[in-house]
């Protein structure tokens, strides 16, 4: 992001091009109600944001131009930044696309462009100059606010993915000392890990003999999360608990005879139904019906 | 370092405080393996609690005095392996197979307790 910090790297004289650059931005100012309109209605016409309504557009279109002249005024991109991000907030919560944010500061780039192609086409020379200050700035200017939207989206996807992460390995007590974990899902490395701190931490904090970890929910797991499982067992034996697994795909059997795990260590039984009843034999439990149930 | 040998009942509970070095661990299992016979204990209980690593010269000396003191006639259970330890042991490949592991002291008694009266029915 460095290089994009200013705008002075440009290929022109720095004296010159900042003198074009000052000329430009008293044109947009200038011309800035007519130019921001254009702008509003080739957004409208491309189709772009059609998750706003017209005066949201015409608000946003506002700032977003106003923060553009600013930018090559002042030329730094903070201030452009820090809009960037703020707007990224806002619209990316309502569905907006990379797509639909690049189009639109592409369109005003291509708006400022025509404008200046219109007042300064009888000099070609000149104009030329004035684009070759403009291009570079107005291409930084692009790329800071696509660049800002996609790290919001970034950082939205990496909270969103922690929450998942947090929410999909609950350790459940069913009964005194027995627990189970439900596995769903892709398991990866780090959630492997995660997986077995849980479980471990609960153990010891539910004073668990017996865990079942039921794996209905994960079709298919490498070579290195099968060992990872069969790491987890012994971490489990280790701290005093039993641990039977249920539920083990046809894949994941074959996997784990793949790698060749010592199946002496791995308690496996079919299901969960059948886990929990082995667990409650272990435990010493012993559940039978008490006369007539209460559903008929 | 030396680790307290505490008699309870027909129990030996040894007690590690504090990180043992390799010649500590030798001394713990003879006195463990002399004790046993001479106390007439039927358990012996070794509460690593206060241990954050073990390597496998420790693991081996666990699965040593477990072995000698099962020659012995009695039985061993090793409690308070902390969960990262346990971990990392399982990662190591040191699972200490054949070797009782229970959570906590009174876990560890109320095992040894089972096995006892199992045994003398």
């Amino acid at each position: 992001m460095d290089a994009l910090q200013t705008l002075d790297a440009l290929p022109a004289s720095a004296d010159s091009t900042s003198a074009l650059l000052r000329e430009l931005v008293a044109h947009l100012a200038q011309n800035r109600t007519q130019l921001r309109e254009e702008w509003v209605r080739r957004i409208t016409e491309a189709k772009l944001l059609t998750a706003m309504s017209r005066d949201e557009i015409f608000a946003e279109a506002t700032s977003v131009y106003d923060s553009y002249v600013e930018a090559l005024e002042t030329r730094t991109l903070e201030a452009l930044e820090r809009y960037a991000q703020n707007l990224s907030e806002r619209i990316i919560p309502r569905g907006v696309d990379t797509n639909e944010v690049v189009g639109i500061v592409l369109l005003l780039r291509d708006v400022l462009a025509r404008s200046l192609f219109a007042k300064y086409h009888t000099d070609s020379a000149l104009l030329a100059r004035v684009l070759d200050a403009y291009e570079p700035a107005a291409n930084s200017i692009a790329i800071t606010v696509a660049v800002g939207f996609v790290r919001e989206r970034e950082r939205v996807i990496r909270e969103q993915q922690e929450a998942i992460r947090e929410l999909s390995t609950p350790v459940l007590q069913v009964r005194e000392r027995l627990l189970i974990l439900p596995i769903i899902g892709l398991i990866d490395p780090l959630r492997a890990r995660q997986l077995t701190e849980q479980l471990l931490r609960a153990i010891r904090a539910n004073r668990a003999k017996v865990v079942v970890i039921d794996i209905t929910g994960v079709a298919a797991m490498d070579a290195n999360v099968a060992n990872h499982l069969v790491l987890t067992v012994e971490s489990a034996r280790l701290l005093g608990a039993i641990v039977i697994v249920t539920g083990l795909s046809p894949e994941i059997a074959q996997t784990l005879v793949n790698i060749g795990v010592d199946l002496g260590k791995m308690n496996t039984v079919g299901d969960l139904q059948g886990g929990i009843e082995e667990a409650e034999r272990l435990l010493g439990y012993k559940v039978v019906p008490a006369g007539e149930g209460q559903i008929v | 370092m030396e680790v307290p040998i505490l008699k309870q009942g027909p129990y030996l509970i040894a007690s590690i405080q504090d990180a043992l070095t390799d010649a500590d661990l030798i001394q713990l299992r003879d006195a463990l393996v002399e004790k046993v016979g001479r106390l007439r204990a039927r358990g012996v209980i070794v509460d690593v609690t206060a241990l954050d690593v073990m390597d496998s010269f420790a693991t081996g000396t666990l699965r040593d005095i477990a072995d000698m003191i099962r020659l012995r006639g009695a039985k061993t259970v090793i409690v308070g392996i902390q969960p990262e330890v346990a971990f990392a042991m399982a990662h190591m490949g040191l699972s200490l197979e054949g070797v009782i592991t229970s959570l906590d002291l009174e876990e560890g008694l109320s095992h040894l307790e089972h096995q006892v009266k199992t045994a003398s029915r």
